[in-house]
């Protein structure tokens, strides 16, 4: 993975948000691109890059892609679902949501359908506990899940697939 | 009584315009004719108490801001809300941002601060396009940038967004965060009101702490602080989860009593499908879950109030906290064991580690909560439980440890018999909804300490 000129000078752009010489503050906002332009997960060779771009050592990078609950270390599917299991979404029945997802799609928590198309990623508070129970869909929350609307998620997801193909 | 709310149904509101219409960025106008020293005064006169969850005197912190000479100063607003049972932040962000910038710029203003971070959790990604937009708007509308209403201040508001990490909203590791590293709290002191980002002075607020300078300069501190009870100033906004039947956000002047606020229509509308009450915990997902009983009423019998003081009263044997404003229900349905669980594993999950009676403590608990809870626990793995929880409080760099530690004391203290039901009964523990009605309950003389 190596940023286009038009990451690049976004990877800029934020850099410069920040006083003279305290530029590594971007690190977490430019790891979010490199995730992004890496198929949703950070390489060894994404994250290189970006020690490069920011003119920042390897480990000072690794260093914080590992504290973080949102940088994935290894491959995901096209899709990840990102299904809130704490507390207050449990409630609200949660846990139903994940069994259903495990038994649809035939994975558990972790692992990814053979087609490499979903991802089932447990997650704690995501702070839509009032519209429960609900999933991170990539930058966006779907919530208030049934199993109905979980069915029409994962066909939108074929769908979208298979126009981009 | 809204203050913070008034506006929010408004069509339109998240955009300028409209903002604007409805009486938007009036107290920027009127800040920028004061001193910065007069605005601390009326925050100090306001009587708000930080809204992120400690409850800290607002004016207070702000009057502790070191200034020494030729060294920047940063204000940082604290969008991080990750507080399970806490989404109102998110509401505000999402429906008028517009309402945040205008706080932020005034406080920027009071504060010294021309560079000015909003850090916000890295889930809430949607929601960066909709502040980056606000941001845009009031600079274009010359809110912001070089020169502001030719006051001679200068002013740029970013947004940073985290990576999915609890520990950030710890205000040190949130500054540990917004330098690029990992979130490690610091040990304080220094405290970041004289070292902070780039060991500059720093003042870090919650989103709607911020939010609340609007009114406090637009109608004056005193007019502020004479909504509310005593010392708990102001409006408070509540988000509000579990199994209510209207679950969402709430914003309240504080005199309600929780009985009004559960079971009146005009706010929650009582407990959903015709169950009963069995538990709250009226301030997130770290203060002391209370039983149905201590919910309603105080230890002595008294009306519990939707407020600061009231919400305390009887202390951690018989009372709970504000806290961030997370309201959390529980219907009799619900397995106080099992909720407790998912609340141990969250801490586990998002303790930074540094600490090993945090690190190692939340990952006991957790283990021995899952065994209880799954039908292999023991009767001494609840005293165990106890002993560890003990053993964590106090004894850490950052409240998480604490924050880890209460909602695993409160659930023993109020609900032991539940945990030993589990224990005499694994076989039916694998059952899920067994709830055990506490609501007509007499009062649980506290596990002596
Ligand atoms: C583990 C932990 C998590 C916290 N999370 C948040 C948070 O998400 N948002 C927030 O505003 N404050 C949070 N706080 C409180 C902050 O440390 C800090 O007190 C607050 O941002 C100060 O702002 P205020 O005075 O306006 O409330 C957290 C504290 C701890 C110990
Ligand atoms: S108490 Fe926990 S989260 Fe806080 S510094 Fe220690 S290990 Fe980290
Ligand atoms: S508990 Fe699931 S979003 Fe908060």
């Amino acid at each position: 993975m190596k940023f286009s000129a038009e990451k690049l000078n976004k990877v800029k752009e934020i850099m410069a948000r920040y006083p003279e010489g305290k530029h590594k503050s971007a690190l977490i906002p430019v790891l979010h691109i490199a995730q992004e332009e890496n198929g949703g997960w950070l390489s060894t060779e994404a994250m290189d890059h970006v020690a490069e771009v920011m003119n920042i050592l390897p480990i000072e990078v690794y260093e914080v892609a590992t504290f973080y609950t949102m940088f994935n270390l290894k491959p995901v599917g096209k899709y990840v679902f990102e299904v809130c299991r704490t507390g207050p979404c449990m409630l609200n029945g949660s846990d139903g949501i994940i069994d259903y997802i495990k038994e649809k799609l035939s994975i558990r928590e972790g692992e990814t359908t053979l087609d490499g198309m979903f991802t089932l990623k447990p997650a704690e508070c995501l702070g839509a506990c009032g519209y429960a129970p609900m999933m991170q869909l990539g930058k966006h929350y779907r919530e208030h899940l049934t199993k109905e609307k979980v069915d029409a998620i994962i066909d939108e997801c074929r769908r979208n697939a298979a126009n981009n193909n | 009584m809204k203050l913070l709310l008034e506006h929010a149904h408004v069509e339109g509101i998240r955009y300028y315009d409209t903002y604007r219409k409805h009486g938007g960025y009036r107290s920027v106008e009127k800040a920028f004719k004061m001193t910065p020293e007069e605005i601390v005064e009326e925050v100090k006169k306001s009587g708000l108490r930080g809204r992120g969850g400690a409850g800290f005197p607002t004016g207070m912190k702000w009057s502790f801001l070191a200034k020494p000479e030729g060294v920047p100063r940063h204000l940082v607003c604290n969008a991080d809300e990750s507080e399970p049972g806490t989404f109102k932040d998110r509401y505000l962000m999402e429906f008028i941002p517009h309402l945040l910038i205008e706080g932020l710029i005034v406080s920027s203003f009071a504060l010294g601060s021309s560079m000015t971070y909003i850090y916000i959790r890295g889930e809430y990604a949607w929601i960066v396009d909709i502040l980056e937009q606000a941001i845009t708007e009031a600079k274009n509308n010359g809110w912001l940038g070089k020169n502001i209403l030719n006051s001679g201040f200068d002013c740029e508001i970013y947004v940073q967004r985290g990576g999915g990490a609890y520990i950030c909203g710890e205000e040190t590791a949130l500054i540990e965060s917004l330098e690029g590293k990992r979130g490690n709290p610091r040990i304080k002191p220094p405290f970041p009101a004289i070292q902070g980002v780039w060991m500059r002075p720093t003042v870090v607020n919650n989103v709607e702490t911020l939010a609340a300078v609007v009114p406090i300069i637009n109608n004056g501190g005193e007019a502020y602080a004479s909504i509310g009870v005593g010392k708990s100033t102001g409006t408070k906004l509540l988000s509000v989860c579990g199994n209510v039947k209207k679950q969402g956000i709430y914003e309240i002047d504080m005199t309600q009593t929780v009985e009004e606020f559960i079971f009146s229509d005009e706010y929650c509308g009582g407990i959903a499908n015709g169950k009963k009450l069995k538990a709250c915990i009226p301030g997130g997902s770290s203060v002391p879950i209370l039983p149905a009983n201590l919910t309603l009423k105080t230890a002595k019998g008294e009306a519990r109030y939707m407020n600061y003081e009231s919400l305390a009263d009887g202390g951690f044997a018989t009372g709970s906290m504000m806290g961030s404003g997370g309201f959390i229900v529980l219907d009799e349905d619900q397995c106080v064991v099992r909720h407790t669980m998912t609340l141990a594993r969250f801490y586990n999950h998002e303790s930074c580690g540094q600490c090993s009676p945090c690190r190692e403590g939340t990952g006991w608990m957790y283990k021995i909560l899952k065994n209880i809870e799954y039908g292999k626990g023991k009767m001494s793995d609840i005293d165990l439980l106890w002993d560890i929880q003990r053993k964590i409080e106090g004894n850490t760099i950052c409240p998480l440890g604490d924050a880890a530690a209460w909602p695993v004391a409160a659930a023993i203290r109020h609900f032991r018999d539940e945990f030993e039901w589990h224990v005499n009964n694994p076989d039916e523990a694998q059952n899920r909804n067994y709830g055990l009605a506490h609501y007509a309950d007499p009062i649980h003389v506290p596990v002596s300490a």
